[in-house]
């Protein structure tokens, strides 16, 4: 069952994600990247880590693609004005990374440290599990957790200085 | 082994097959109810009173000629009212419509699924719900099409958030995101509702909520005085419809979710839990269109200053108060 439903997701998750940069139309593009997103979460839902799973939806599905959609609707993209693509360094630059990641993939998959599969600890979804969750991102990870939020209000404001240049 | 999947697929059945009762039903007492406001009388002649004139609808609706435009995007143009319709109806599985029962020896919980992050399931499932109505309006290639989807996507982004944090509140005061369990919290009396302990995160989430499900007055994505339509200008028929039940459906939903945090759910004395919950989820619903026969739109601008000058902040408020009190 639990097989059956990660082979599912699993494939799901890597068709679309090949289909995100294999479109040349970029709705559909981004329409593939949802679908991707979605499946992710339908893997950590199996891995019995639900509450990431609902998070996985809610921030990266639901908030963030939708901006996206939101920018590709406003430019009017179209599907022809790519152009061909000329730059041969990129491609083959792209072509020695992407193999290095594979290589680089495979041997942490040999070294055991994709042991996939549930967490030992128990249904990660109950709350208790959420208060431990936010109690690690207080103590052990603190300084990391605030580094990410000072980096967002950094974001924030760049964007709203770009937008309102005569602020 | 067979009797639990037996009792799964009745749960499913029967509560699919009241949602879109409710969701049909929902249409008529709309127009009865807004006709009444408007000392008018609404469906008459269809069925005694006109109660049969949701069927009557759905029928006329499925017989409309189904056109594609051109110069239309067809694939998402046809998947937009899908992408819409099913969340709305996902998410009505996590809420419990009444306590345990035992049949056949098999005790279950009046509800489809008892996930332990029901609340997050909700949200997440309801967040892709937009998705229908952007793609929607895009893939028509019209213009009024196109601003009603820009609309409704911010318009939603920015309503979501409020809607999030109203509920936190009632969670930390429950200490779980399980739906079942926020109702036992609330089962020892009238006193015990959410309702009374976070007033203020309750005004949030019926505000937030009802500019969630796009209806009046915050319903500027469809507003048909200056966008003809909205995101659903150019659907026709059953694809029309399914908007439609799709907004519904989430009426519905928000109305139960809304019943089930912070009126105590199926709990309460002598009526069967189930008749308490349809009671509680009614009152939202009949409240949704007292305020449409009531209140006039907002404007775009206001719509989105009141989000985020206002309801914003107060959650963000109402979370920390409560915090501080949950602590002490």
């Amino acid at each position: 069952m639990v097989t059956a439903a990660f082979i599912i997701f699993g494939l799901a998750a890597i068709v679309s994600a090949i289909m995100v940069i294999s479109f040349r139309n970029p709705m559909a593009s981004a329409i593939a990247l949802i679908v991707t997103l979605c499946s992710i979460a339908g893997l950590f839902a199996i891995m019995g880590a639900t509450f990431v799973a609902a998070l996985q939806v809610i921030v990266y599905a639901g908030a963030i693609m939708v901006l996206f959609l939101f920018v590709i609707m406003l430019l009017n993209l179209k599907r022809d004005e790519f152009g061909p693509e000329k730059r041969k360094i990129q491609r083959t630059l792209g072509i020695i990374l992407g193999l290095l990641l594979v290589l680089e993939v495979g041997i942490f998959i040999q070294a055991g440290l994709g042991d996939f599969g549930p967490s030992p600890a128990g249904d990660k979804g109950s709350f208790t599990s959420i208060t431990e969750l936010s109690s690690l991102l207080f103590t052990k990870y603190l300084f990391a957790f605030e580094v990410t939020s000072l980096l967002l209000l950094v974001a924030i404001v760049g964007a709203v200085i770009l937008a309102k240049k005569k602020l | 082994m067979l009797i639990p999947i037996i009792i799964m697929v009745v749960k499913v059945l029967v509560i699919f097959a009241g949602l879109m009762t409710c969701v049909a039903y929902m249409t008529y007492a709309e127009r009865k109810v807004v006709a009444h406001i408007q000392v008018r009388k609404g469906p008459l002649f269809v069925g005694y009173h006109g109660l049969l004139q949701p069927i009557a609808d759905a029928v006329k609706l499925l017989f409309k000629e189904d056109f594609t435009l051109a110069g239309c995007n067809k694939i998402i143009y046809n998947l937009a009212p899908l992408v819409t319709f099913i969340p709305a109806l996902l998410a009505i599985a996590v809420i419990p419509v009444g306590d345990q029962i035992t049949v056949a020896g098999e005790t279950t919980n009046l509800m489809i699924s008892d996930l332990n992050v029901g609340i997050l399931f909700i949200f997440a499932v309801s967040s892709l719900g937009i998705y229908g109505l952007v793609l929607g309006g895009w893939s028509a290639n019209s213009k009024y099409s196109l601003l009603g989807a820009l609309r409704s996507s911010a318009q939603m982004i920015s309503y979501e958030v409020s809607l999030g944090l109203s509920v936190i509140g009632v969670l930390l005061l429950a200490g779980t995101l399980s739906l079942n369990e926020i109702v036992k919290a609330q089962s020892g009396g009238i006193l015990d509702w959410f309702i009374f302990r976070q007033p203020i995160g309750f005004l949030l989430f019926v505000t937030a909520a009802i500019a969630e499900t796009n209806r009046i007055p915050f319903d500027l994505p469809e507003a048909e005085a200056e966008l003809v339509g909205g995101y659903h200008t150019e659907y026709a028929g059953m694809k029309f419809a399914m908007f439609f039940m799709g907004e519904y459906a989430s009426m519905i939903t928000v109305s139960a979710l809304a019943a089930t945090l912070f009126l105590g759910g199926w709990s309460g004395p002598i009526l069967p839990p189930v008749v308490w919950f349809l009671l509680k989820m009614s009152f939202f619903l009949f409240s949704y269109i007292w305020i449409r026969g009531t209140l006039p739109r907002f404007r775009y601008d206001q719509l989105m200053r009141f989000g985020w000058l206002v309801l914003f902040p107060l959650a963000l408020l109402n979370t920390m108060v409560t915090a501080l009190i949950a602590i002490l």
